[in-house]
Formats: C-alpha cells, sequence, structure tokens
C-alpha cells in the first residue's frame, strides 16, 4: 500500500513551500553561525599553551590591554543581532506568506480530534449536501481548502507535513488551518501534539484528486449507505444496529446513529481503519472488531463478545459500504 | 520492631494502591454475569430492539470500586450512552436522582447492574446486549461514586464541563448508600 507523502521538505503546495523556504534559511543562517563557532573553537584549541612546549610561554603582555578583544567581541556580537535580525526578518514575511493564501471558492471542512481518530465534516452548501467521515480528507486539486479545528477530549495538533504547517486543537477553542494541494496525490498526517496513549497511531490522510474526480468522490459521500444484498451482510445490517456498534458509530441511512465514533456509511470506501493503524482489509476489521485492544491499548471502543458467525456477518456488512 | 512494621505497612499500603492505577484494557471473560435468564422489563432499547433474555449480575460485588481509571471510564460512558439524558449529572431531571438517598431499586452494585441491563418501566431503556458488561460495571462502579459511594482516592475529582456542585470525590454517603466495601477489604475478611 503507497504509504502516502510524509515530508516537509518537499513541498506540494504553496503553504508547505512557504514553511520549507523558512527552514531552509534558518539551516543557512545556523549552519554559517555554527561552522564559524567550530573554526573558532578549533583556533583557540590550537593556541594554548601545550603541556609538552619546548620553550616556556612567552608572559611579556600578560599585563598589557587587548584591544583587539574588544574589537572582536563587538563585530561578532553586531553579527549575531543582524543574523538573529535576518531570523526574525524571514519569519514575519513567511506568516504574511501563509496569510495570504486566497481562498476565493474555497472548501470548507470541520475536523474534530478525537482520542485517537479525527472526524471529517463538509460543511458546503445546503444541510442536504453536508456529510461526514473518519481519518481521511478528500480535496481537489487547485482549490484552497479552509480546515475548522476543534478538540473534543483533550490538545491534538493537525499537520499535513507536505501540505501544510501545525495547528493545535484546543479543547473549548477554535482554530483554522488554510491549505491547497497543487498536485494529485496521496498525503500522510499526523497528530502532533502528545495525546495519551496512542497519540502515535492517531493519523489521517489527505487524498488529493482532479476536480472531476473529487466531485464523483463528494457525490459518493453525500449518499445514504446502500442496502446490502446478499443474506449474510443484511445479517450483518440488522447485528449492527442492535448490538453495541450503534451505541456510538453511524451508518446514514439506517438506525445506527451513535454519534461518539467514526461515521462508517462508506467505511469500504476508505483505505485504512482505525487511523490510520491498519489496511482496510477484511481480516484486519474482523481482528480489530474482535478485540480493538491488541492492536491499540487504551482505545475507546470495546472489545465485544460475540460468535464467529455473527462477526462475519458484520464485516461483510461494513464491507458492502462503498 | 517499629521501624519494621511501619515498613510492612507502607510495602502493604503501596501494593493496595497498585489496584488503583491498573488498567484493565482486555474485558474480563467472566464478567460476574449468570446466564441469559431474566426478561426485559422496559420495551425501550437503544438503537434496533433484541429479542430475548438478558444477563444478571450473579454476584453483588461491584469490580470496579478500586480502580479510578474503571471509575473515570464509567463517567465518561455515562454521558456517552446518554444516562445524562434523563438522569443529568446525577440531580435527576426526567429520570430519579442518582446521588440522593431514594433509590427505587436499590442503591447496591447487584442492582444498579440489573437496573442498567433490563431496563425498568416507565421509561428506564434496557440496556442488555447494547452495552457490553464490562462497560456495564464501569457505569456502576461510577454511578455508585456519584453519591459518594466510593473511596474519596477513588471517586473522580473535578468535571472536564461546567458542573456547579461538589466533584464525587468530595460527596459524603448518603444513607441509603453504604460506603462501599472494596475487594482489598473484602480479601481481608475471613470467609
Amino acid at each position: 500500500m503507497n504509504p502516502g507523502v510524509h515530508d516537509m521538505l518537499s513541498a506540494w503546495g504553496p503553504q508547505a513551500g512557504h514553511v520549507a523556504w523558512l527552514w531552509n534559511v534558518f539551516l543557512a543562517i545556523c549552519t554559517v553561525v555554527f561552522v564559524a563557532l567550530m573554526v573558532a573553537l578549533f583556533m583557540a584549541l590550537r593556541r594554548a599553551p601545550r603541556i609538552d612546549a619546548p620553550e616556556p610561554p612567552d608572559l611579556g603582555t600578560v599585563n598589557v590591554p587587548e584591544p583587539r578583544l574588544r574589537r572582536s567581541v563587538a563585530t561578532a556580537a553586531a553579527i549575531t543581532i543582524l543574523g538573529l535580525l535576518a531570523l526574525l526578518v524571514a519569519s514575519v514575511f513567511t506568516d504574511r506568506a501563509l496569510a495570504r493564501l486566497p481562498l476565493q471558492d474555497a472548501v470548507n471542512i470541520q475536523v474534530t480530534g478525537h482520542q485517537w481518530w479525527w472526524s471529517v465534516k463538509y460543511v458546503d452548501g445546503a444541510v442536504s449536501e453536508t456529510f461526514e467521515t473518519a481519518n481521511e480528507i478528500h480535496v481537489p486539486v487547485g482549490r484552497a481548502v479552509v480546515v475548522q479545528l476543534a478538540a473534543a477530549d483533550v490538545i491534538h495538533s493537525f499537520w499535513i507535513p507536505s501540505l501544510a504547517g501545525k495547528r493545535d486543537l484546543i479543547p473549548g477553542r477554535s482554530a483554522t488551518l488554510a491549505f491547497r494541494a497543487d498536485q494529485p496525490g496521496i498525503y500522510r498526517g499526523q497528530c502532533a501534539e502528545f495525546c495519551g496513549l496512542q497519540h502515535a497511531f492517531m493519523a489521517f490522510e489527505v487524498h488529493a484528486h482532479p476536480p472531476a474526480e473529487y466531485e464523483r468522490w463528494r457525490r459518493l459521500q453525500v449518499a445514504t449507505a446502500a442496502e446490502p444484498a446478499e443474506a449474510q451482510a443484511q445479517r450483518g445490517k440488522q447485528l449492527f444496529q442492535s448490538v453495541s456498534c450503534a451505541m456510538c458509530h453511524t451508518i446514514q441511512g439506517t438506525l445506527a446513529q451513535g454519534k461518539k465514533a467514526p461515521d462508517l456509511t462508506h467505511l469500504a470506501s476508505r483505505r485504512t481503519i482505525a487511523a490510520g493503524t491498519l489496511p482496510n482489509t477484511a481480516g484486519n476489521l474482523a481482528s480489530w472488531i474482535a478485540d480493538p485492544h491488541r492492536h491499540k491499548p487504551g482505545v475507546t471502543m470495546p472489545a465485544i463478545p460475540m460468535s464467529g458467525e455473527d462477526l462475519a456477518a458484520i464485516v461483510a456488512y461494513l464491507g458492502t459500504l462503498q | 520492631m517499629k521501624g519494621r512494621l511501619a515498613g510492612l505497612l507502607l510495602v502493604a499500603a503501596t501494593l493496595a494502591a497498585c489496584e488503583r492505577e491498573q488498567r484493565h484494557f482486555a474485558a474480563e471473560t467472566q464478567n460476574a454475569t449468570g446466564g441469559e435468564t431474566a426478561v426485559r422489563r422496559s420495551t425501550n432499547q437503544p438503537g434496533m430492539a433484541l429479542g430475548g433474555m438478558v444477563k444478571l449480575a450473579d454476584r453483588n460485588i461491584s469490580m470496579y470500586d478500586d480502580n479510578a481509571y474503571a471509575v473515570n471510564e464509567g463517567k465518561r460512558l455515562y454521558r456517552w450512552y446518554n444516562c445524562s439524558g434523563c438522569h443529568a449529572n446525577g440531580g435527576g431531571s426526567i429520570g430519579p436522582a442518582l446521588m440522593d438517598s431514594q433509590w427505587v431499586y436499590g442503591s447496591d452494585p447487584r442492582s444498579i447492574f440489573d437496573t442498567i441491563v433490563q431496563g425498568r418501566p416507565n421509561g428506564m431503556p434496557s440496556f442488555g446486549g447494547h452495552i457490553p458488561e464490562d462497560q456495564v460495571w464501569r457505569i456502576v462502579a461510577y454511578v455508585r461514586s456519584m453519591g459518594g459511594g466510593l473511596r474519596t482516592d477513588v471517586a473522580p475529582s473535578r468535571t472536564d464541563s461546567l458542573y456547579p456542585g461538589k466533584p464525587e470525590n468530595f460527596r459524603s454517603p448518603q444513607p441509603a448508600i453504604q460506603k462501599g466495601a472494596s475487594q482489598a477489604e473484602l480479601a481481608l475478611e475471613p470467609r
């Protein structure tokens, strides 16, 4: 499976480009400072008196004041201030460039961080055009995306290294982040603020599509879940609505309307389950439902004791949710 | 001699505190329930209704009374499963209060478990088969903490949301809610 681009140095959109440029400026200036310091240190070590020196050190100038030292300290201080000023100016200009991303015709998304997954809500257009998904954000290439961020429990941080900088999600506060993807592809994102036991497994994906393909995906997501045709999947649907699944999960078009866990209306169209932890295959899905704590200890989804037959029926039903 | 005794007591106290911090992720296979023998006492059920019988508690002991993590999980589930929709923060609204001394169906762990699983007439839904037993036990432990029935070092402290009352670990037990005998204490008793 293509793991997705996860590299802040190769920018795939304007926002990440500005951040990468700032990083390069910092790297260049800091490298010059580091090399200069190392050279000075090496020279000082070379000039130090040696224990096996053949002649005794010349102490004739010990009591004479050293004008050159004062001059060099002043020069070094001036260069340091200039260097810091250069970094400050670069930082201010980067912030300005980040804030000037044109937002006409932007896609508006609400992303909420939960322990340990992301809910994604597309809020453009009439209410009938809005829909919810989880851990997978699809965007059209070349159009700005405005993400409204919120946290449901603790502090998280939303980070797509190849597309934009980080933005913290703080409970009780709102934040926004705008980005644009200029090339189609899959970009990996990750929670970047320690948020509990499974912080490392709180990933997501951004899929950038050409506009026509994005529109096709959007139409599919707006639709309610299809009715399963096979008997086993139909039984899985009954089970899903009556046992513990429906207490937390939603499948639009069914009685399952829990709002505490990822929306599973189009689960089969996603690449991963459990916030980028496992590839979305029938085997992984069954293993995950049978005991989520084997894959992500401490996750809020409980292990639900059920027969293998029931488990297979539920997995078969989830497989039909294209 | 005195020093050695104090040392022993210190070790015992430290060991007793282990259970408070333990996080049980895997659901226990034996969740202190019997077979599916009891009828539902309510037609209300979340999601799609299940037919058949439900499992009742087979012991009058709350296995999570000593475990702070489980009680906090119970507190989260109390809101997730919308217990708060009728019982509010324990003061009651459509449903009866859970922090006073009036208990229609009993305040001991077994009664609370059975009430959640079977449901009760006039509104309390039957959650048997909808909420895993392990989670029901966590909710039972939390419900007991609402009236001050748990040790103060186990009961949850301040809530994340705005709440004007005392936190659970600052409440003293009401006459009807006996201070729970913890599993550590029960282990010391001769049987």
